[in-house]
């Protein structure tokens, strides 16, 4: 346990192995840790946003997805109303062609009507020159009366 | 060991005697005769490695000391070659942490930037811990074996290097070394002399300062001195505290030697581990020290 030159040794190799760590270990062993504690920051930042971004398209989707439910509704609401008007012209417009058809047939019927007295009217007349004939007993000159008949024809 | 009675004396004084390689002189006595001329030799006794005086060499505890900080070269040295970034595994994973948590131990404790001190500190606290560990090693195994394999039962052989004061104050003494050079080199020769003579007494009055240098200077040296004496002797000392109980637990007879053995043995390991680390925080206290301007 005396001191001696295993003092100087000891010194020189510990020099050494100081010198071999800068040199060789520390700088190689660091600059990787390093990195990886970069790498790991930055997957890390990542992560966080693609979180945020999916957050973000979420909240995006589920406004666009609002909007068109809106959308479909008002196109509903829209369609119902054009249906409803639809429906109501189709209403009117059968109503007016009911009554024109009515209109028609009533013109139609007074047409008739007023054909149907016309030949009545000449019958009647025919029917009372024969009637006045008979009650006369004898025949009445037609080129002479003619000029009654007609007379009592259009009065009747 | 096995030709002769061994005595507990005998035994204890055999396991603190380092493995010293030196100088005989001519007309030594050595085994019963006289040598003619002076022989390189490895001592068999410990008036011989008196005799071979400084220019001599623990062979055990230098061996053991550069093996263990080669292991810690190569095998950091192969982590830092292959480490992976994508997926660091294992041993990779170990040496990792050993570099952040002495990363982060310079970054709170020093202040100044220089690019020696982090690979300083991981050195000294690896190297440390690894020398310490050998003393969870049990204390026969290996002198026994270096006996069998050398064929001498006398041959000495130590395996804690930091039992061995040589190796504690190699280490505190290059620390210190470094602390005078950056201390020069950061604060100039007039900073570093006028730290060490105007404090802690300083006054505005001429005289009265010049009179204050003596003093200043008397304990401003002594706390510089303290530094590497402090940390060789708290490393040494701890150390060769706890393998000296292991050998005196190994005096005892075998079937009980596990009771005493098993419970020092496991808070021994928490000594290994504090030492290495109060060297390093130690080392890079004193380094930051050395390079802060203004006291």
């Amino acid at each position: 346990m005396n001191i001696n030159a295993t003092l100087i040794g000891q010194s020189i190799a510990f020099i050494m192995f100081i010198w071999f760590t800068m040199k060789f270990v520390w700088p190689l062993l660091l600059t990787a840790m390093e990195e990886r504690q970069a790498r790991i920051a930055d997957g890390l930042a990542a992560g966080e946003q693609g979180q945020k971004d999916f957050a973000e398209a979420q909240e995006k989707s589920n406004i666009e997805i609002n909007k068109g439910k809106e959308k479909a509704a008002t196109i509903i609401s829209q369609a119902q109303k054009r249906g409803d008007e639809i429906v109501e012209e189709a209403r009117d417009l059968a109503k007016k062609e009911s009554e024109r058809i009515k209109e028609s047939a009533i013109s139609e019927i007074e047409q008739e009507k007023e054909t149907a007295r016309q030949d009545l009217r000449n019958q009647v007349a025919v029917l009372a020159i024969t009637g006045a004939e008979q009650i006369l007993m004898r025949e009445v000159d037609q080129k002479a009366h003619n000029e009654v008949l007609t007379k009592i024809s259009r009065e009747l | 060991m096995t030709v002769e009675t061994i005595t507990s004396k005998s035994y204890i004084t055999h396991h603190l005697q380092n493995l010293v390689y030196g100088k005989l002189p001519a007309g030594f006595e050595r085994d019963g005769q006289i040598l003619e001329e002076a022989v390189w030799t490895l001592a068999h006794s410990h008036e011989e490695v008196v005799e071979m005086g400084f220019w001599s060499l623990n062979v055990d505890s230098l061996g053991w000391s550069f093996f263990l900080g080669a292991i810690f070269s190569f095998f950091f040295y192969r982590v830092a070659k292959t480490v992976s970034i994508e997926a660091p595994s294992g041993f990779s994973n170990l040496v990792e942490m050993i570099v952040e948590f002495v990363d982060n131990s310079v970054k709170d404790i020093f202040h100044s930037e220089n690019k020696l001190i982090a690979p300083m500190a991981l050195t000294v606290f690896v190297w440390v811990f690894l020398m310490n560990t050998m003393d969870l090693v049990p204390v026969d195994w290996l002198p026994v074996l270096a006996q069998k394999l050398a064929g001498d039962p006398h041959f000495y052989f130590k395996v804690v290097p930091t039992t061995d004061p040589n190796i504690t104050f190699g280490l505190s003494l290059t620390v210190f070394a470094m602390i005078l050079f950056y201390s020069i080199k950061m604060k100039g020769a007039g900073g570093f002399l006028s730290e060490l003579t105007l404090h802690p007494f300083s006054s505005k009055n001429m005289i009265v300062q010049i009179l204050f240098i003596p003093a200043n200077f008397l304990l401003e040296f002594v706390g510089l001195i303290a530094k590497p004496v402090s940390l060789a002797l708290r490393l040494f000392g701890n150390l060769y505290a706890g393998e000296m109980i292991f050998i005196l637990i190994a005096l005892l007879p075998f079937w009980v030697q596990w009771t005493l053995h098993l419970p020092w043995a496991i808070f021994h390991i928490l000594i290994v581990l504090l030492q290495a680390f109060i060297f390093m925080i130690l080392v890079i206290v004193y380094m930051d020290m050395a390079h802060q301007k203004d006291h």
